[in-house]
């Protein structure tokens, strides 16, 4: 389910949530459970399968929820993942 | 290229050997000293923050330990300025991690030693060469650095020119290893104009970030330099490493780093090596001294001479690399060698090595305090004669 | 979704890996033909490199101009995998070659990346002496109360009653407070931020580095081989939700109200935030002012 903003009065434009596309390295992944904890939407959780080092990475489970907010991001010790806004490239 | 005249103190000047060391550093190029107040070197510290705020571009800074001045200055020399630090014994003993540091990232700079009475504290004002070992070998691990030994105020101007120029084409930490009656003593020295003073710059890459490789050699064996902020980003540590200057942990790294820094050294050794030598050719005894014993040293030979024996005197101005050659030959010559120093032995083993048996090795050692007595040099010329026959 | 199976290698080159879509945001900032990093899982300082990388592109701090110092341990070896002209020196002496590396080109933004151990025990008397001359140094310390890279060693920070390989029956000194002690030593800006607190660290990075003069920030990471393996606490992550549930926000607070006890709630925040001039600057006003026309002030 998509997230709901607001709407504005008088028929001010809807504010666009923005949307991101998550980008995951698996082999540089060490399992930390940063990125699956503080996601702020829930998006990923810890796959079952794991990597060649044996470490489980992490899962988009709910994409549409991803807003784009680069925590994921800052928050890998490992920079394995990261997001970009699919229409504008940009990288939180 | 010419020294900047903005350093050179050009004229005739009455001044002691700090002093003197002083101004062959700013003569040299150096921009940045970074000391700690330690007898008898201090002096040449406070000339430099003197004159280091009239001189362009110069900065002194007083640290608040030598460990911290021994990595300041080479701070400094990665920012692309030529740097110095002064100390004396304790001091000295101090910066061996870093001289470790200078050599292993092939930091050119200069350590100045104006060496004083030791083991630890010691005599602080009194003369002393015992660090003469210390100065090779003091830092752990293998390497090799260049000393040089002055004997005059005049000297101590115009050699620390030659360290500074001598670390540049080396890529290496130069010891200039004064001693404290150098240090001290006021002669008169002579500053040439700035026209007539060569300097060796530091040897910047010209290749474009991206293609140069900071410890790549070069047909010298040494490295190409670069400075922080030239746009390479290059990565420069202390833990052994190839080329790229990425840190690589085998003995193949190894192998090819520290062998090459001894080599850089060792293999250069006969350009480096500097010595006078003075009625040599005839002699059966040979004194060999080097700082202020050598101002001894010339009337324990004239002393000498006039009784009948034929002596010389070989001064060594460049300490380390060791002379070998040279020792050999007049070693393989028959010729006794008595080896004059403030000290119970320290350069008197090398010059034993370096007899390799054939001629009789003797030590005209004092513990420091004072010079020698021009009698007890002569004293051992004499046995050594004695020896010989 | 998509996944990245092949690690795409950056060059030597500075220009080489720009930002595309295949390509993670630190790939140009990183060495990333020296990926992987040897730091542990759910170690922190992976972490606080990502904001130091962000914090840069905030203040459009031009890379080229940037030299990153750090001594010895784990933290020591961030300089090694950033992108920029970087230092990996002796063992606590990183500031004192920042200090040379800033005073012989003042143009050059210096950052000193290093540990606890290495800033405040060994390098104790140039941390202190740095901050007291105010030198213009942004220095970053990860904390993760031990000495990491050796095995875990007690340290000057080690909260009392902690286990450590020195301290095998829990320590018994006091630690230092450190944003404490580089206040009273006279650092411009001293901020404490854990590992969780990924913007705040990020913004105390921004503000640190713009700012003139001596500025440091501690950051509380967690060390999970071995500082929280031996306290029996768990791994990064579940320091991470300790760091949740038991950190206070307060800014401003007084920094001799801010040491660390074991399991008990630590202060994070902001503390302090001063004017002072940098050494440089003083310098150059002393003597423009003793010799007047004679002096050029300094520029490197």
């Amino acid at each position: 389910m998509p997230v709901r903003q607001r709407e504005k009065p008088f028929g001010l434009p809807r504010p666009e949530t923005p949307h991101g596309e998550i980008v995951v390295n698996e082999e540089r992944c060490k399992g930390c459970g940063f990125c699956v904890e503080y996601c702020p939407h829930q998006v990923l959780i810890v796959a079952a399968r794991y990597n060649a080092k044996g470490y489980h990475p992490p899962e988009v489970a709910k994409a549409a929820l991803c807003v784009n907010c680069g925590f994921c991001r800052m928050i890998c010790p490992e920079f394995a993942i990261y997001t970009f806004e699919p229409k504008t490239g940009e990288k939180p | 290229m010419k020294a900047d005249p903005k350093g050179v103190l050009t004229g005739s000047h009455y001044i002691d050997g700090d002093f003197a060391c002083c101004e062959g550093a700013l003569a040299a190029g150096c921009r940045f000293a970074a000391g700690y107040p330690i007898t008898p070197s201090t002096e040449v510290v406070e000339r430099f923050a003197r004159r280091a705020p009239l001189i362009e571009g110069a900065l002194f800074i007083q640290m608040e330990d030598e460990l911290a001045a021994s990595i300041a200055l080479q701070g400094a020399v990665w920012a692309g300025k030529k740097a110095m630090t002064v100390t004396s014994g304790p001091g000295f003993s101090l910066m061996m991690e870093h001289i470790g540091l200078a050599a292993m990232t092939e930091t050119p700079c200069v350590f100045v030693n104006v060496q004083r009475g030791g083991p630890s504290t010691g005599l602080p004002t009194l003369p002393g060469q015992a660090d003469m070992m210390q100065a090779r070998w003091g830092s752990h691990g293998d390497y090799e650095i260049i000393a040089l030994c002055p004997n005059s105020p005049q000297e101590s101007f115009d050699m620390t020119i030659d360290a500074f120029n001598l670390s540049e084409q080396y890529r290496v930490p130069v010891m200039f290893m004064m001693d404290e009656s150098v240090g001290h003593m006021m002669e008169r020295v002579v500053i040439p104009p700035a026209d007539r003073i060569e300097i060796t710059p530091r040897r910047f890459t010209k290749l474009p970030p991206g293609e140069y490789l900071p410890f790549k050699p070069g047909a010298d064996m040494v490295p190409d330099m670069f400075k922080a902020g030239d746009g390479h980003r290059l990565h420069v540590t202390g833990l052994t490493h190839d080329f790229r200057g990425y840190p690589n942990m085998s003995p193949e790294t190894q192998e090819q780093l520290v062998h090459r820094l001894v080599n850089k050294i060792r293999l250069n050794a006969p350009k480096i090596w500097r010595y006078e030598e003075i009625d040599v050719e005839d002699a059966d005894v040979v004194v060999l001294a080097y700082g202020i014993t050598s101002r001894l040293a010339i009337d324990a030979v004239a002393l000498a001479r006039k009784e009948g024996i034929k002596v010389g005197m070989l001064r060594l101005i460049v300490v380390w690399p060791f002379p070998e050659r040279r020792i050999e030959e007049l070693a393989a010559q028959g010729k006794a060698l008595v080896m004059a120093e403030l000290n119970y032995g320290q350069v008197f083993f090398e010059v034993d090595r370096c007899a390799r048996g054939k001629a009789p090795v003797l030590l005209a050692g004092h513990g420091g305090g004072a010079v020698h007595r021009v009698e007890d040099i002569a004293e051992k010329i004499v046995e050594a004669y004695r020896c010989r026959s | 979704m998509s996944v990245l199976n092949e690690l795409e290698k950056a060059s030597l080159s500075p220009s080489a890996g720009e930002t595309s879509p295949e390509s993670h945001p630190m790939d140009n900032f990183m060495r990333m033909d020296r990926m992987p990093h040897i730091w542990c899982p759910t170690c922190g300082i992976g972490v606080s490199v990502n904001c130091f990388a962000k914090a840069l592109e905030k203040c459009q701090v031009p890379l080229d101009e940037l030299a990153v110092v750090s001594g010895i341990g784990c933290t020591g070896r961030v300089a090694g995998y950033v992108k920029v002209d970087s230092f990996h020196t002796t063992h606590g002496r990183a500031i004192p070659f920042a200090t040379g590396l800033k005073l012989g080109n003042p143009k050059l933004k210096v950052v000193v990346f290093s540990g606890d151990g290495d800033l405040v025990a060994i390098g104790g008397n140039h941390f202190l002496n740095a901050a007291r001359r105010n030198i213009d140094l942004t220095v970053i310390c990860i904390n993760n109360f031990n000495y990491a890279m050796t095995g875990g060693q007690l340290a000057p920070t080690t909260p009392e009653g902690s286990i450590l390989t020195t301290s095998p029956f829990g320590s018994y000194e006091e630690p230092f407070n450190l944003p404490f002690l580089a206040e009273s030593a006279g650092a411009v800006y001293v901020a404490r931020w854990t590992s969780l607190h990924i913007y705040n660290q990020t913004n105390a990075m921004v503000e640190a580095i713009k700012k003139p003069g001596f500025t440091f920030i501690e950051i509380l990471a967690p060390c999970p081989t071995i500082y929280e393996r031996q306290q029996k606490f768990g791994d990064g992550l579940d320091r991470l939700r300790w760091y949740c549930d038991n950190s206070d926000i307060r800014n401003g607070a007084s920094t001799k109200d801010v040491d660390i006890r074991l399991n008990e709630k630590i202060v994070v925040g902001k503390f302090v935030d001063i004017e002072r001039p940098t050494y440089l600057q003083s310098m150059n006003a002393h003597y423009t002012e003793k010799l007047g026309d004679r002096y050029k002030p300094y520029e490197g």
